[in-house]
């Protein structure tokens, strides 16, 4: 045994040997002896935080627990998901609802937590849509996504969902400049210079209900909206939002958006622009956009189309916006948790410009211009400047706080990440990632008052990360434990789709407010059954209205007959328990969309057209109890012409001779 | 009776709360514990919010406290408070005292705790059968194996013509039907 042990060190030694030299160099900093149980949380223990990732071009956004990495929930968002009837039962469909009609799939890369004095206060999440833009708010007592806006002159809304320090707005910027909605798009595309122009939406957010509505829109000079970032304490009142593409080419921007030396950071003076907004200053536009709202009692989403924006021209109303020139393509714009320091990262750039809040005001203040664009003034790049970190690493991305007055960048060329004190601008420690980082994220790291335990990176390539799946592999995050000072690499996980961005939360500001099942008293929907004494089965004309129940372990009704084709039937399920994490499932033979997943209390439709005369079964498909296979009915289809009466029941369709021998 | 009960439920609450202590707190601790929650069954849950399951009714109920206690002498409590569902007939402290005293005290002894879970087990069914789905001549498997005969007698629900259904009580997990007297499994 003792001589295994003995040749299992060797080999080991002789791997971590071997492998040193094809690895990054600083592998004693990956992972050491510890980093097991700084990760472990015990069977039936709790995480210390959620962290919510974005899942990229799988549209939703997952739950994971830090620091097990263990996945929690996946939230759907912008894609339908039917193992939750998500985009399928009629209640959700409307969420969806575009002015296109209803998409199914999008691309979400930024959750943002909302905000109460430049904290995060746990009670709702934001995403963004990318290819057909929209912003989405969750509930972070239902884990459900509760609204969606989508947002008229935008395409590509990248530069989004990032919040002001009390969630007054959540910002959408445009990636893509196009003609505006109500001008005419059918123009030439090289007239980007002359036609195209980039749009930020400033969506309000109710203070109680969260309640989105576009307050206003900007519009800029075309160029493309990358990320932004709200200025906090000092620089509250102010957002800042990275450009590129300021060559304003339109063909193979891979080469001709990388030809100026440097592009703009955009500092907007949103209180400015609320001013002018007062002043009645704003143009309305007739536009085209839906607003969606899932209502909590009636448990059903209504999708409405709004007709018009108010804009303002920036180019015309002085004073709401400048350009900071920043090196290089910059990506992210991140702000310190003081709000003085404006972090610029230009992917292309070999240095990270810090701009000063103050010495932006000075700079505005004293007309210190190079000149304009657009007719917006850029200032100019000495006068905005605090200083830069020389050499940093290779394509800097992102930039989170710890509030102890570092800054943690990424940078995907070299893909490590790095860190650094604001105040000197020196680099203090750097960790390879595996492989190419995206976005970092520090719980509370973009607001005013980080948690700085843990820091998680984002990586778009693992390859030999995991055992290999073919040729589509999980992208991964690692766990960073920052609470030395130096970086220590503690774990690694696979996500769902992309995890573009991320934001984690101290558990306790969500965990108890988490709703465990919806009264059924409150249920609202008008086709819900309260009890199996109000189920019941309409005709009206063609169309089928099933008012049906489901507890352990049956639904009620579970016979029905007098189905004829042609019909179209609406399975209107209620789920009667009362009882925590005791969701029901339907399902039917043939259904050409979903199941239905329904929680307790809840009402979900499901539309099914029987193609064909037969007997269709339907049952339960969440493992609720002891009898869940014994939950199960049958659905009994008869020709167009058929005579057979429309009935339905439970437990007492019986065979005659039973019947008979019961009585 | 009740103040051992009260006094044997406090016990029970902390034996519940030492057990489930790390289960609603989050693992704020530098080196998370490396000790497993050691917690009991879905009865442990912090949950007051849930309509009661067929364990938390009968605990509520002060006609069934010889009944609560013997679930708990026979180990019977994490069962009956998972997902079901359960139909449990629930003998209530006047059925039990028709029972001979000693031949109940002798049963709520640990070195007999396999007949007291025959004779309980014997009063559930797995399924959640309504008083109205209940019919003359139906025939109840029930948990122990054996069988219960329901008869419908001047319109009332009797089983093995030994205990009435007096009373019926819907439970998140299924539903309690008080009886008037306690079911004896079949001598074998």
């Amino acid at each position: 045994m003792k001589n295994l042990t003995t040749r299992l060190l060797m080999i080991s030694i002789v791997t971590v040997t071997f492998f040193s030299a094809c690895k990054p160099k600083n592998l004693n900093n990956a992972v050491s002896g510890d980093a097991a149980a700084k990760a472990y949380v015990a069977p039936g223990k709790y995480d210390e935080y959620y962290n919510f990732l974005s899942g990229g071009f799988s549209g939703q956004m997952s739950v994971y627990g830090l620091p097990s990495g263990r996945l929690l929930r996946v939230i759907p968002v912008f894609s339908v998901d039917p193992e939750k009837g998500y985009g399928y039962s009629e209640e959700t469909k409307p969420m969806l609802n575009t002015s296109h009609g209803m998409v199914p799939w999008d691309d979400l890369h930024h959750p943002e937590l909302s905000q109460t004095n430049g904290e995060v206060d746990g009670r709702w999440i934001f995403g963004n849509a990318n290819n057909t833009p929209r912003v989405a708010r969750i509930d972070l007592k239902t884990f459900r996504t509760a609204e969606i806006i989508e947002l008229p002159n935008s395409a590509g809304n990248h530069s989004s969902p990032f919040i002001t320090e009390n969630t007054e707005y959540v910002v959408a910027g445009t990636r893509f400049s196009v003609p505006g909605d109500n001008e005419n798009g059918d123009v030439p595309i090289n007239t980007y210079k002359k036609n195209f122009k980039g749009y930020i939406s400033f969506i309000s957010v109710g203070k109680e209900d969260g309640k989105m509505d576009i307050a206003f829109q900007l519009k800029c000079p075309g160029v493309n909206f990358d990320l932004s970032h709200a200025g906090k304490a000092k620089s509250h009142g102010w957002f800042f939002f990275s450009c590129y593409n300021t060559e304003q080419a339109n063909t193979l921007l891979e080469v001709n958006a990388s030809q100026r030396d440097k592009d703009f950071i955009m500092a907007v003076n949103w209180k400015k622009a609320e001013e002018y907004l007062k002043a009645g200053k704003g143009k309305k536009e007739i536009v085209k956009y839906a607003h969606n709202y899932y209502n909590e009692k009636s448990h059903t989403a209504i999708s409405e189309m709004r007709h018009e924006v108010t804009i303002l021209d920036t180019k015309e109303l002085k004073d709401i916006c400048y350009f900071i020139p920043c090196p290089k393509s910059p990506h992210g714009c991140d702000v310190d948790p003081t709000g003085e320091y404006i972090v610029g990262s230009g992917k292309l750039a070999a240095l990270i410009p810090v701009f000063s809040f103050d010495k932006i005001q000075k700079a505005i203040a004293d007309k210190a211009f190079e000149g304009e664009f657009d007719g917006i003034p850029v200032i100019k790049y000495d006068a905005a400047l605090y200083g830069e970190v020389k050499k940093p690493g290779l394509g800097p991305l992102h930039t989170e706080f710890d509030g102890k007055g570092n800054a943690y960048t990424s940078f995907f060329v070299s893909s490590e990440v790095v860190k650094w004190n604001i105040k000197d601008l020196k680099v203090l420690d750097r960790v390879p990632t595996y492989y190419s980082v995206g976005h970092l994220c520090i719980p509370g790291g973009d607001s005013r008052k980080p948690s700085p335990k843990y820091m998680i990176a984002y990586n778009k390539i693992t390859k030999d990360r995991y055992l290999p799946t073919g040729p589509e592999l999980a992208q991964s995050a690692q766990l960073f434990d920052i609470s030395g000072d130096k970086m220590q690499l503690i774990l690694d996980f696979p996500t769902i789709g992309e995890p573009h961005y991320a934001q984690a939360i101290p558990a306790e500001l969500i965990k108890n407010n988490s709703v465990k099942f919806f009264k059924i008293e409150e249920n609202t929907n008008p086709y819900v059954s309260q009890g199996e004494g109000n189920t019941k089965v309409v005709r009206t004309g063609k169309k089928i209205d099933v008012y049906m129940t489901a507890i352990r372990s049956h639904f009620s009704p579970d016979n029905i007959e007098g189905v004829k084709l042609g019909d179209e039937v609406y399975f209107h399920v209620t789920n009667l328990e009362q009882d925590w994490d005791v969701p029901h499932g339907f399902a039917v033979k043939g259904a050409v969309n979903s199941e239905l997943l329904i929680m307790p209390g809840e009402t979900q439709t499901l539309k099914w057209v029987p193609d064909r005369v037969g007997m269709f079964p339907m049952y339960c498909t969440d493992f609720c109890s002891a009898l869940h296979q014994e939950m199960q009915g049958y659905i009994r289809v008869s020709p167009a012409g058929s005579n057979v009466p429309l009935t339905f029941s439970t437990g007492t369709n019986l065979p005659k001779e039973e019947a008979a021998a019961k009585k | 009776m009740k103040k051992i009960l009260i006094l044997f439920s406090i016990g029970i609450s902390i034996l519940f709360t030492s057990c489930n202590s790390g289960n609603t707190e989050t693992n704020s601790a530098s080196a998370p514990s490396v000790e497993a929650s050691t917690a009991g069954g879905q009865e442990s849950v912090n949950d007051d919010e849930s309509q009661k399951d067929v364990v938390k009714v009968a605990i509520g109920s002060k006609d069934h406290t010889t009944l609560v206690a013997a679930l708990k002498q026979a180990e019977l409590v994490t069962a009956l408070s998972n997902a079901g569902p359960f139909t449990v007939f629930a003998p209530t402290n006047d059925a039990f005292n028709k029972v001979d005293k000693a031949t109940l005290e002798s049963l709520m002894k640990n070195e007999n705790k396999e007949a007291l879970q025959n004779i309980l087990q014997y009063h559930v069914t797995l399924s959640s059968i309504k008083a109205e789905n209940l019919h003359d001549g139906q025939v109840l498997g029930m948990v122990n194996g054996d069988n219960v005969i329901v008869t419908i007698k001047d319109g009332k629900i009797v089983l093995n013509n030994s205990a009435t259904i007096i009373a019926s009580v819907p439970a998140s997990n299924g539903i309690i039907h008080v009886i008037d007297g306690v079911l004896l499994p079949p001598n074998k």
